[in-house]
Order: structure tokens, then C-alpha cells, then sequence
């Protein structure tokens, strides 16, 4: 019967089908094209940022020493910067690990299921509040209140190098800064550390569970050692964050660049300095070049603490593809 | 007839005792924000009244300080545009990462900087809008176009990241099946893939356009600040953060209370853009 059909037909499509090429269609090139230049946007867009920021940072750098603001040169000014921002991040850092690392781990393995998913909505909640919001709590309620605590203790146990004072009058300190900094960096190291706990291979848990273990040293034998390097990972990515908030730092800070000041004393923070002598700055080339280059130096450092926050963050998701087989059988 | 030794007195103390301390810091971690919601509206609903979102700051330092009329306006403003520019271009980029990159190389780069790119401060995108377009006077200096395009770099990749996942969920044998039909790849895109997508996509813009309308530093070098209230794009353009940030370093107390106000109505805002996007959330029939 088939042959039938094809006898009928002209003798040019008795030939059986020359290709089974895909059709590709205009609208296809035209659509392909379009998304991979939105791509190609992406990495033209950080390569423009770099090289902008470097071609208009050149000057600061060359410039003699007296015209850079300070009058020692670039590296005097931007030091006292660098320490602030690194000190006020660490101080964030030590206060907000270990409080979402029990968040993520309260919220995966102790709570409830109802009030785990409510926790989980409240951590949201905080992380889509504004930074200029923590800046302005952080200035008009907790700098105030925390005036008496650190004249206490200046008084009582300033011998201790790190309260070494005297405190700031304002309330407005590192330590301030630092706690601000916490607040806000917390909603991601939980969010991240509870993704590593979930990814926890469940063979692991039931494992430790049915060999008699509590619940505690379950989380200790296979959920920590599992997932020390996503929880590394989430730190970093939270130092990251802490390293490049602008606005809250600035209202709370005190911004005033010094070393080895305590964390009772002011301090600055390289994205403040760019958001507050800004302005001053517009009329001044190299003061402005020199802001510019502690943009590129914020730039440069939260590239730095991303890359190796990915690394551990990548690395824990590797893990779960590498379980041992014979454990998972 | 043997039974299992229970769990020693010690190992369930340790294991009460963790549970305690866990439950502890949670309670801890909650602090500030419950502190932060409980002065945000103690303070913020005394500043509220009828002139205070129907006029514009009058920049007077004593007397009548005026409302925040032209930040309301240009926070929606500038956000709405930034919207537009960045969503259908992350949303671009998501599509040529999973309907066509895959796991190519040039698409393992573009995931690579994508990651980067959320990462970057908000700060440094400001800086880079300001070098490129206010320092070169690209049509004046400070312009509300200008703080678009510089929320628009710092939603970009938030989009594309939500996108990117929300489209990787649509499952194969709907685009196979629709492939298979004689579909091409950009109709099956159109067809089948976005419109399932959808309240996914829907969703992840709606929290970057949340971000976005809280962000102060990118805003504070390329749209500046203004009192009035307009619509022009070219001119200088006042928003909710700048309007916060530059009345709360003001030794005046009824400009601090103006901030707090201010304060109140940003956090609204965002939270209602938040909620809407869990909203849409739950509706989706994607994972």
C-alpha cells in the first residue's frame, strides 16, 4: 500500500528525505542570539566595573602624598579604612555564626514542623528589611543604650585590651557597628547553613539514630562534620556582605579613621567614607580618585571573600554527590 | 527477656542541654528584629498624618519640616524603571543559561559571574553609575535614570539567580513533548516554558524589586537628592532611603521623627512586595 503513495508522487520527492537536520527557524537565531547577549551583558557589565573603577582610581594612586586627603599618601589613607572594615565585619562575623548555625540548626532538626516553617518566615522577614532601617534603629535606639554599658565596662575591666577606651560619648562605635553588621548578616548564614543541613545525606541520621544515638549526637556525628565546609562557606559569604554594607555603617560608626582603637572607640569603614565625603569630594579630582580607589579596594576584597565563600559553599554540594556508595546501598 | 540499657542520665542531659542553648540563641537571633518592628511602629505611626504623605520636605530646618510626598514618588518611580530594565534582561540571561548554555562552558562563566555580580556591593555599583554616566555629564549630572540603571546592576543578578532555578524545575518531557509536536525552541520557550514558570518567576522579581526599593548607597551618587516632588526623568529625584538617611543625621528631633515615618512607610512597602511574592508563591504548581 505504502509504495503505492510514493509511486504517485513527482519524481523529486520519490527520494527518500534528504536530512533529518533540525529546522532551524529565524525566530530561533533571532531568540538564541537575544539571551546570549543578555549573558554576554553580565560579564561586560564586571569587566566594565573594574575597569572603570581602576582607569579613575589611577590618579589617586600617583598623585604626590600632601594632595591625598590626610597629606601622607594613598596607602596612610586608606589603611586606617581597611582596618575599620575588616574589624567591624570580624566583630559581625563572631557574633552571628554561632547564633544562625543554631537558628538553621534549631529550625532543621529541633523544631517542631509548624513553628520551624514560622521561624523560617521571621528570618525572612529580616532579611528583606531595608539596611538605611538598621542604620537608623541602630543609631537612635541601641547606640544610646549601649552608652552605659560600655562605661561600665571600661571602668571595671579596661585593663582588658580590647575595652580599652575610653567609649565614645555618642554610643555611635565599632562595637555598634559590629552588632548592626551581625543583625543583618544573619539572615543569610542561616539561610545557607540550613540548605547544608538539609543536604545531609537522611541514611546518615537514621543511621546514627538507630544505632542509639540522641538526637545531639546525631547532629555531632553526622550533621557537622558533613556540613563544616557549607557552614564555612556561609560564614564567608556573610563576612562578604558585612564587608560591603554601606548605609547602616555610616549612621553608626562614628566615622572617625583610626588604628588600634578598641572596639568602644569610632571607627570608619571604607564604603562610608565613599558615602559620606562624597559629596566634598565633587569638586576635587584626587580627593575624588582617592574614594574611588577605596571603591576599587572594597571591590577588590569582597571579590576575594565571595570567590572563597563559593569554593567551601561549592565544595559542600559536592559532598552530596560523593557519598559513598556502599553507605547509601 | 533483655531489654536495651535506656540512654544514660549524662547523654540526655547533653542532649537536653543542647536543645536548651539552640532554643536559646534562636530566641537571641529574634531579638533585634522583634526590637527593630516594635520602634519602627512605636515611632513611625506618631509622624503619620495626612500632611505628612501629601507634601513635599520643605528643607526648613526649624518650623514645619514637611512630608515625604516626592520620596514616596520617586522611590516607586525610579524602582518601577529599574524593573524594567532588569527583570527582562535576567530573566534573559536565565533562559540562555538553561534552555540554550546548559552546562556549556561560556554558560558556566556567565553562572560563574552571575554569582559574582551578587556579591559586589551596593555601594560599588553606585560608584561605577556615577563614574560612567554623572562624572561624563551623559545628560546632565544627577538623574533619576541614572539611580535606575544603577538598581537595575544590583537587581540583575537576583533575578537571574531566582529565574534560573525556578526555570530549571519545569520538567524535560513538557519541552520534549512540545519539541516533538515540530514546535521550535523559541515558541516551546514562549509556549511552554515560561507560562509554567510563571508565579516563580513572578515571585523572585517581586523580592529583588523589594531589595531594590530599600537600597540607599547607589542611589546617593547618581539620582542625589531633591525636595519636590516630579516625574522627570532627567532631573535630580528624591527617594524613601535618601530621604531617611539625610534626616537622621539632622540634630533636630522632628526630623529624626520624619525619618522614623519614613522608616515605617519604606518597611511597608517592602513587605507588601514580599507577601505578594509568597503570595504568588503558593499558587505555583512548580515544586
Amino acid at each position: 500500500v505504502s509504495t503505492d503513495i510514493t509511486r504517485g508522487a513527482p519524481p523529486a520527492h520519490a527520494a527518500p528525505p534528504t536530512s533529518a537536520k533540525p529546522v532551524v527557524q529565524r525566530g530561533d537565531r533571532v531568540f538564541s542570539g537575544l539571551a546570549k547577549y543578555a549573558g554576554i551583558l553580565i560579564l561586560v557589565v564586571l569587566a566594565g566595573v573594574a575597569a572603570f573603577l581602576i582607569a579613575q582610581a589611577f590618579p589617586a594612586l600617583v598623585a604626590p602624598a600632601e594632595e591625598i586627603p590626610g597629606g601622607n599618601g594613598f596607602v596612610a589613607y586608606v589603611a586606617p579604612l581597611i582596618f575599620g572594615t575588616l574589624f567591624a565585619a570580624l566583630i559581625a562575623l563572631v557574633l552571628a555564626t554561632p547564633l544562625a548555625v543554631a537558628v538553621a540548626l534549631f529550625i532543621t532538626h529541633y523544631a517542631p514542623r509548624r513553628l520551624a516553617q514560622g521561624l523560617g518566615y521571621l528570618v525572612d522577614l529580616l532579611a528583606a528589611v531595608p539596611s538605611i532601617i538598621f542604620g537608623l534603629w541602630g543609631r537612635d535606639v541601641l547606640a544610646p543604650a549601649t552608652v552605659e554599658l560600655t562605661d561600665w565596662l571600661y571602668g571595671n575591666l579596661g585593663f582588658i585590651p580590647l575595652f580599652a577606651g575610653p567609649p565614645s560619648a555618642t554610643g555611635r562605635t565599632m562595637l555598634v557597628a559590629g552588632v548592626v553588621l551581625a543583625v543583618m548578616i544573619l539572615p543569610i548564614i542561616t539561610a545557607v547553613s540550613r540548605e547544608v543541613f538539609l543536604q545531609t545525606p537522611k541514611l546518615h541520621e537514621e543511621a546514627a539514630l538507630a544505632l542509639g544515638a540522641t538526637r545531639w549526637e546525631m547532629i555531632r556525628m553526622a550533621i557537622l562534620p558533613y556540613a563544616r565546609s557549607g557552614i564555612t562557606g556561609a560564614a564567608m559569604l556573610g563576612l562578604g556582605r558585612a564587608i560591603g554594607e554601606t548605609i547602616a555603617v555610616t549612621i553608626v560608626i562614628g566615622n572617625s579613621p583610626n588604628i588600634g582603637d578598641t572596639i568602644f572607640s569610632q571607627g570608619y569603614t571604607l564604603a562610608a567614607v565613599i558615602a559620606n565625603e562624597f559629596g566634598e569630594a565633587a569638586s576635587d579630582p584626587t580627593h575624588r580618585a582617592a574614594l574611588i580607589a577605596a571603591g576599587l579596594v572594597l571591590f577588590v576584597l569582597t571579590l576575594l571573600v565571595n570567590a572563597i565563600a563559593r569554593y567551601f559553599v561549592n565544595r559542600a554540594e559536592r559532598g552530596e554527590r560523593t557519598v559513598p556508595q556502599g553507605m547509601a546501598g | 527477656m533483655t531489654t536495651l540499657p535506656a540512654v544514660s542520665g549524662r547523654r540526655r542531659t547533653t542532649d537536653r542541654v543542647a536543645r536548651g542553648i539552640t532554643l536559646a540563641l534562636t530566641l537571641i537571633a529574634l531579638v533585634p528584629l522583634v526590637l527593630i518592628l516594635y520602634y519602627l511602629i512605636k515611632e513611625g505611626i506618631g509622624a503619620w498624618s495626612g500632611d505628612f504623605f501629601g507634601t513635599d520636605p520643605t528643607g526648613r530646618f526649624l518650623g514645619d519640616p514637611g512630608g515625604v510626598k516626592s520620596a514616596i514618588v520617586g522611590t516607586i518611580v525610579m524602582v518601577a524603571l529599574a524593573s524594567a530594565i532588569a527583570i527582562p534582561i535576567g530573566i534573559g540571561v536565565a533562559l540562555y543559561l538553561v534552555e540554550y548554555g546548559k552546562r556549556g562552558k561560556f554558560a558556566n562563566v556567565v553562572r560563574y559571574f552571575v554569582d559574582v555580580m551578587t556579591g559586589v556591593p551596593s555601594v560599588v555599583f553606585g560608584l561605577f553609575v556615577y563614574i560612567v554616566l554623572v562624572v561624563t555629564k551623559v545628560g546632565g549630572t544627577f538623574a533619576a535614570w541614572k539611580g535606575a540603571v544603577a538598581l537595575a546592576l544590583l537587581m540583575l543578578p537576583v533575578v537571574t539567580r531566582s529565574a534560573e532555578v525556578v526555570l530549571n524545575l519545569v520538567p524535560d518531557s513538557l519541552r520534549e513533548g512540545a519539541l516533538a509536536l515540530g514546535a521550535p525552541r523559541w515558541r516551546v520557550v514562549f509556549k511552554i516554558v515560561l507560562p509554567t514558570a510563571l508565579p516563580g518567576l513572578v515571585t523572585g522579581s517581586l523580592l529583588a524589586v523589594a531589595r531594590a526599593a530599600g537600597e540607599t548607597a547607589p542611589l546617593l551618587f547618581t539620582a542625589a537628592f531633591v525636595f519636590g516632588t516630579q516625574f522627570d526623568l532627567s532631573q535630580r529625584m528624591n527617594s524613601l532611603p535618601l530621604q531617611i538617611f539625610n534626616d537622621v543625621s539632622q540634630a533636630q528631633d522632628r526630623l529624626v521623627q520624619r525619618a522614623w515615618g519614613a522608616a515605617l512607610t519604606l518597611v511597608l512597602l517592602v513587605l507588601l512586595l514580599t507577601l505578594l511574592a509568597r503570595l504568588v508563591q503558593r499558587r505555583s504548581r512548580l515544586a
